[in-house]
């Protein structure tokens, strides 16, 4: 089967977890607990896979020791569907802005400022509510092996042609994010819908030559790594420069048209119960993100929002705007049009 | 002065006054225009959150189309994009057809009332979720297979960006209101201080007068004074002739009373060669010494009335002291002589002065009388001329008698004071009066001692020379 291997990541385990009186249950794929000297305990929910995120946990408790952290991982949906319904969350971090940005836009979040909140630049932080704390490309991996011989594209018309010309190497063998199930992947395909008419294009072309859709970024890269997939579209930049670092299989398409640049936030929810050292929390995420250089992540900070490929465009924009796509209507309408050009040949999701 | 007193002490001077009321204007004029510039901002602002928001729901309205009796709409994202244009505000929306949310939130309420024409606008500022929004609906009507459905877009905002605009224009706007303030109260104080300078240089023109200048102030004034410049001259010259009037009627008393008492005299010296009986010799001497008194007082009652009169225009002829010196104890020498006082001269002329000889023989004649007058019997009265300095004659009066009495020397040429020793001798207290008028019309001073050698009075009479 093509398909990703979802059992590994599958494990998802479903806590039941008191949050008041409705009792949630929550689907999470990963947790961990980092207790502290103190009794304080920060609940901080996230997106972000605990190897890219332990890093920083750990030195955020080097620096203050008395609070403990509980770090759950789950997908950016649930994490909305938990944080709307009033789970109880110190921190909420995000790949998927549009849904952070709506959490606070319906109230689910709240303010904070400090010093390091004020250094951020405008277009990071929305109402001291929704702070961005890196900038994150997405990015098209290859098989070095497919595209042995090969001219590297230089633009997505370039691309188009490539996949055009070479059915053989590409059937079967491209992969991105169902943007059906993934907030991030819908987050990239309506962004890139806006902003230029070859991501339709593509995506015909794409859903021609029998596209398998994933989840997540990482199941994509480690498919490319194997051998599986050709070229992976849309895949998260910094997971995949991460990979790229110690994997030579795989390589990045350097495109250079536009990059579609997304911010991963966090907030501090409404039903915070630890608001102050959730500040601190989100002091030490900013003071990450405004870094010239990652230090304790392959997280890539704010800065990187000012490469010329982005500039183009720059980051998507923290605003009302991206309420938008998040229309039951829209997304409708969107999802019909993108299943129209993706499933052409009915390949199944598993 | 009582007045002044009760008075709040910025109540006191006219200028304090003005600037006081000026300031209170300028305080008054600019909270009045922090309050407009304010109200205008935020109406400003407002409108603009207004603009964007019809703008916006307009915009969702004109995307809504429909589709074998569906009613389709794909919310264009310039509608979204445009309302962060004020400021970082929550953002809510709902389309709803017949009361039925088509998309967005369906809890946002919707203006009630009648169903009303397609593109009608209703502007609100309510509650929702906590927070006060501005909402704009737009109504438009789609013709959903045959049927024409009214559909609500209704688009609402916080108000965040608006109150923030707001508050930084006020906060602008109290900055500028103090600065103008601080401006005008500035140029209140010089506009006061220059409005009164008429006034004040008016005041200087009448104090800087003598006491007994009472001519009319020539002067040009600004029309608000001129009414006192006005009374002020009528009340001068109203003075001057009740001062000259009184003047006029004590000489005249004067010399009235005067011949009479020379008659008495006169008589009284015939009785007393007739009487023979010593009680009746003694009542007729006192009866002569009081004639003597009362006729000397008339006539320093008229050399003071003649002193106001010829003082106020006053001749400049060339007087020469020692002549006027020898002339006056010439004069006085019977009457020195009935108290066997001796008067010594030591005056060596010429010694020249300007002025009024009448006046200045009055003035040195009754200083010598006043000599005679407090000297014991058998003394001497010594009148020394001498050069003071360069610029001044000095006519010394120098006898043998009891002195002054040291408190009340600067006093004793007030008019009818008298010095603390004087017993029962008789006197007006005009005497030194009129020499200190005099010397005082002519420029000079009057100085009174008692000398450290010995007993007496001395009595200098000081001069500008010719």
């Amino acid at each position: 089967m093509r398909f990703p291997d979802l059992a590994r990541r599958l494990i998802t385990t479903t806590f039941f977890l008191l949050l008041g009186s409705p009792l949630l249950a929550l689907e999470l794929e990963d947790q961990r607990s980092y207790p502290g000297t103190g009794d304080v305990v920060i609940k901080v929910i996230s997106t972000g896979d605990l190897e890219v995120f332990e890093p920083f946990i750990l030195a955020f408790q080097a620096e203050n020791p008395a609070i403990g952290i509980d770090y759950f991982v789950t997908s950016s949906a649930v994490l909305h569907r938990a944080i709307t319904q009033g789970a109880v969350f110190d921190v909420a971090i995000s790949s998927a802005m549009d849904l952070q940005f709506q959490l606070a836009n319906d109230g689910a979040a709240q303010a904070y400022t400090s010093p390091v909140t004020q250094a951020l630049p405008a277009w990071a932080q929305w109402r001291n509510q929704v702070f961005a704390f890196t900038a994150e490309p997405a990015v098209a991996v290859i098989s070095r092996e497919a595209f042995a011989g090969m001219e590297r594209p230089a633009t997505r018309q370039d691309l188009i042609a490539l996949l055009r010309q070479n059915p053989a190497i590409f059937q079967d063998a491209i992969g991105t994010y169902d943007v059906r199930t993934s907030g991030l992947g819908y987050l990239f395909a309506t962004q890139e819908a806006r902003n230029s008419d070859t991501y339709w294009r593509l995506s015909e072309l794409m859903g021609l030559r029998g596209t398998a859709l994933y989840c997540c970024s990482a199941q994509m890269i480690d498919d490319v790594a194997a051998g599986r997939l050709s070229l992976a579209y849309n895949v998260l930049g910094s997971y995949a420069a991460e990979r790229i670092a110690r994997d030579d299989r795989l390589e990045i398409l350097d495109l250079q048209d536009y990059a579609t640049v997304m911010l991963r936030t966090a907030l501090i929810p409404a039903t915070a119960t630890q608001p102050a050292s959730a500040g601190l929390f989100i002091d030490r995420l900013l003071q990450e993100g405004m870094r010239e250089q990652p230090r304790i992540w392959a997280l890539p900070p704010l800065g990187a929002a000012q490469t010329p490929e982005a500039r183009a465009y720059g980051p998507i924009r923290l605003g009302p705007a991206l309420l938008v796509y998040l229309d039951k209507l829209n997304r409708n309408a969107f999802l019909s049009a993108w299943s129209d050009a993706m499933l052409q040949d009915a390949v199944e999701n598993p | 002065m009582n007045t002044a007193k009760s008075l709040p002490f910025w109540w006191r001077s006219i200028g304090q006054r003005l600037t006081i009321l000026l300031a209170g204007v300028a305080a008054v004029l600019a909270i009045l225009s922090w309050w407009t510039v304010t109200t205008f901002a935020r109406e400003a602002a407002e409108q603009t959150q207004d603009n964007v928001l019809v703008a916006s729901a307009t915009t969702i309205a004109e995307a809504l189309r429909s589709e074998q009796g569906t009613i389709l709409l794909e919310l264009p994202y310039s509608a979204f994009a445009m309302l962060d244009a004020i400021g970082q505000d929550r953002v809510f929306y709902r389309v709803s057809a017949e009361g039925v949310t088509l998309t967005g939130y369906d809890d946002l309420a919707e203006p009630a009332g009648p169903v009303r024409r397609s593109g009608a606008v209703t502007v609100r500022t309510m509650n929702y979720r906590g927070d006060p929004v501005r909402a704009v609906t737009v109504q438009r009507t789609v013709l959903a297979g045959q049927q024409p459905v009214p559909v609500l877009v209704t688009v609402a905002q916080t108000r965040t960006g608006v109150d923030a605009i707001g508050s930084e224009l006020s906060q602008t706007a109290a900055g500028l209101s103090v600065a103008l303030f601080v401006l005008a109260v500035g140029l209140g104080a010089v506009a006061a201080s220059n409005a009164l300078q008429p006034l004040n240089s008016f005041a200087q023109a009448v104090s800087r007068r003598g006491p007994a200048d009472l001519r009319p102030l020539r002067r040009q004034v600004p029309a608000e004074l001129s009414p006192l410049l006005v009374a002020l001259n009528r009340l001068m010259e109203r003075l001057g002739h009740s001062i000259r009037r009184s003047e006029e009627f004590i000489a005249e008393a004067a010399h009235r009373v005067r011949t009479p008492l020379a008659t008495v005299r006169v008589q009284a010296e015939l009785a007393l060669h007739t009487v023979e009986k010593d009680a009746e010799k003694q009542m007729l001497r006192r009866i002569i010494r009081a004639v003597d008194e009362s006729s000397r007082s008339a006539s320093q009652l008229l050399d003071h009335a003649t002193v106001s009169f010829r003082a106020d225009a006053l001749a400049q002829d060339h007087v020469d002291l020692a002549e006027l010196a020898a002339r006056v104890s010439d004069g006085l020498a019977p009457t020195a002589d009935m108290k066997d006082i001796a008067i010594n001269l030591h005056c060596n002329g010429p010694a020249g002065v300007r002025g009024d000889a009448i006046l200045l023989e009055s003035a040195l004649r009754n200083v010598l009388d006043n000599s005679i007058k407090y000297s014991p019997a058998e003394t001497d009265i010594n009148v020394t001329l001498d050069r003071l300095d360069e610029k001044y004659w000095r006519l010394t009066v120098r006898d043998h008698g009891r002195g002054f009495s040291a408190p009340s020397l600067p006093d004793l040429t007030a008019r009818f004071q008298r010095g603390a020793n004087v017993d029962q001798i008789v006197g007006s207290g005009l005497g030194l009066t009129i020499a200190k008028e005099v010397l005082d019309a002519h420029g000079g001073r009057i100085k009174l001692t008692n000398p450290d050698d010995g007993a007496g009075a001395c009595v200098s009479l000081i001069l500008p020379a010719a």
